[in-house]
């Protein structure tokens, strides 16, 4: 295991633009701290993130968790362009003719996944925790490991998109391609959410259908935190809105991604091996 | 004698092409086979297969009598096949020590491997900033870093030029002497008769001939005569007891042999017919002739 990651990981590693994107997204993940120094005077109209409660504990999970999320992409472009450059170098044909079974070829691939995924949230959680202690109104600790779920959550998503990213890879052999059958999934996820509501009348039904859908379930996984915020609970009630839905990791959208982690990766293995390189 | 590969009725169809067709043959250690065929022969895809990257339609095949997995026994082969296939952005010994990985050995062998190809000096230097001769050499020593018990080659010459093609060819010698069991694919006829004591002859996915490139026809070699008298020369030529056949061509007559006849020998019956000769050639066939021969016939048939 230690060595099919190490061929994985000398690949990205060694490769300039990959270790680039790498050191940035980490960076990017450290600045959500600077979210914290948004302050916005005009006039009588003071702004200041920090004080609006988003990092307080337990809240703080959440909030990061969800905004993280969002580099993802820097991640798995990687992912997507390893897999393809595979192709495009030549190497994939190598790798097997030096001695890599295909499943330890797609082993190395996924446990890369998972690595990326587990240092993801580990960072995210240390500087959540250093963020919440510096600003959160509550540190009990008690309160500070409320909530602690939104942590495994996050590892699910990403683990669950970058297998996607590898699959969309090994399908469509270049990386630019691979990232265009991504978003055309998106869009086709939300096409038959429009379809299913149109055809049933029904909002909360599409909502519930599509949810099965890789790229929906991992959504929901990590729903948008701001209608937690009692800024925003507050707005909505005089607005006349008591139901802003519930934003909890839910165990059904968990156990739909792992079901399409082993989905990708099973594919990706099968696909590998039907096919003539 | 040991097996290293033995391949019994392999079969590959992409689609409607049948690109090998019941191809059989085995290779034994300490020898150097080639597999000759014009471009599209199934050459390739007969390595392919073996080479775990192409799945076979039928037949079989087993590596060191079948006692290891396909991708166990690839890391004790060495091979390369159609281009060199590295990682650009590293360098020669970088690509080197991932190889190094792959087949689970220590990056021990690496500089030797590089020098061995003499790549040595560029060893830092990053794989796309080589010539396609070097990008060669660097494949063999990527082939050879597990010493391999056999060495594939596919195509090892193509696209170099002369001077690439003559060091790539020197490297193969020099692997041959020491008693590396060596399979060349090439549509090279003359490449294949420098190194090879062993061939395999495809044409369109039929093999056509198995065995040692001296047997691959019995012909005792052939007489090019020429003489005032053609037509005394020609019958003269075909009443002799040792000649099988007799053609003319550009104004010469070719005689093939059934049996061994010296040229001197020749000389002198030609003379005892009153026949004096202004030409005579004696000589082998080539493994050019024998293939176009071979291929010839079979297409006939």
């Amino acid at each position: 295991m230690k060595r099919l990651l190490s061929i994985e990981l000398q690949k990205i590693w060694m490769n300039r633009s990959s270790k680039i994107l790498t050191i940035s997204y980490f960076v990017l993940l450290t600045a959500i701290a600077l979210v914290a120094s948004i302050k916005l005077d005009i006039g009588n109209f003071k702004f200041h993130l920090a004080d609006m409660g988003i990092f307080n504990f337990p809240y703080i999970w959440h909030f990061n968790t969800y905004i993280a999320s969002g580099f993802k992409l820097f991640l798995a472009v990687i992912i997507v362009s390893m897999m393809a450059n595979e192709y495009s170098y030549g190497t994939l044909k190598q790798n097997l003719i030096d001695g890599l079974s295909k499943k330890e070829f797609i082993t190395s691939k996924f446990l890369t996944v998972l690595v990326f995924a587990s240092v993801s949230s580990l960072f995210v959680f240390v500087v959540s925790l250093l963020l919440g202690l510096a600003f959160s109104s509550m540190n009990e600790l008690a309160v500070i490991f409320m909530r602690m779920e939104y942590i495994p959550a996050y590892f699910l998503k990403l683990a669950g998109f970058f297998s996607m990213c590898l699959f969309a890879g090994i399908l469509v052999k270049r990386s630019a391609f691979s990232l265009g059958f991504i978003i055309l999934w998106y869009i086709v996820e939300k096409l038959s959410w429009l379809l299913i509501w149109y055809l049933s009348n029904n909002r909360e039904l599409a909502s519930k259908a599509i949810s099965v859908l890789p790229l929906e379930s991992m959504s929901n996984l990590i729903k948008e935190p701001w209608t937690k915020l009692s800024v925003v609970r507050k707005a909505g009630n005089t607005l006349g809105i008591d139901d802003f839905g519930n934003s909890d990791v839910s165990i059904i959208a968990a156990l739909i991604v792992c079901f399409w982690i082993a989905f990708f990766v099973y594919f990706s293995y099968k696909i590998l091996e039907k096919r003539d390189l | 004698m040991e097996t290293i590969l033995s391949i019994k009725n392999l079969d590959k169809k992409y689609g409607a092409v049948h690109a090998v067709r019941n191809v059989s043959f085995e290779i034994h250690k300490g020898n150097v086979y080639g597999i000759l065929g014009p471009n599209g022969s199934g050459k390739s895809t007969t390595l392919g297969i073996v080479l775990n990257v192409v799945n076979r339609t039928g037949g079989d095949y087993a590596w060191f009598d079948g006692k290891l997995e396909t991708h166990e026994a690839l890391k004790k082969v060495g091979a390369i096949i159609e281009r060199p296939n590295f990682y650009p952005y590293m360098t020669a010994v970088q690509n080197l020590e991932l190889v190094c990985k792959i087949k689970s050995i220590p990056f021990s062998k690496v500089e030797e491997k590089l020098s061995l190809v003499g790549l040595l000096e560029r060893k830092d230097s990053k794989f796309r900033t080589f010539s396609l001769g070097m990008k060669q050499r660097l494949a063999i020593a990527s082939a050879l870093l597990n010493d391999p018990e056999i060495l594939i080659l596919d195509e090892p010459t193509n696209g170099l030029d002369p001077q690439g093609i003559h060091q790539i060819r020197d490297i193969i010698r020099k692997i041959a002497s020491m008693g590396t069991t060596i399979l060349l694919a090439s549509h090279l006829l003359d490449e294949v008769e420098k190194v090879c004591s062993h061939v395999v002859v495809l044409r369109k996915g039929e093999m056509l001939y198995s065995g040692s490139v001296d047997g691959m026809s019995s012909n005792e070699g052939f007489f090019e005569l020429e003489a005032s008298d053609m037509q005394a020369l020609k019958s003269a030529v075909e009443t002799h007891e040792a000649v099988e056949k007799v053609k003319e061509e550009n104004g010469k007559i070719i005689a093939y042999l059934k049996s061994g006849l010296h040229p001197s020998e020749m000389n002198r019956y030609l003379f005892s017919k009153n026949i004096a000769i202004c030409h005579l050639v004696f000589r082998k066939t080539s493994l050019e002739e024998q293939f176009l021969e071979l291929t010839n016939t079979q297409s006939k048939a």
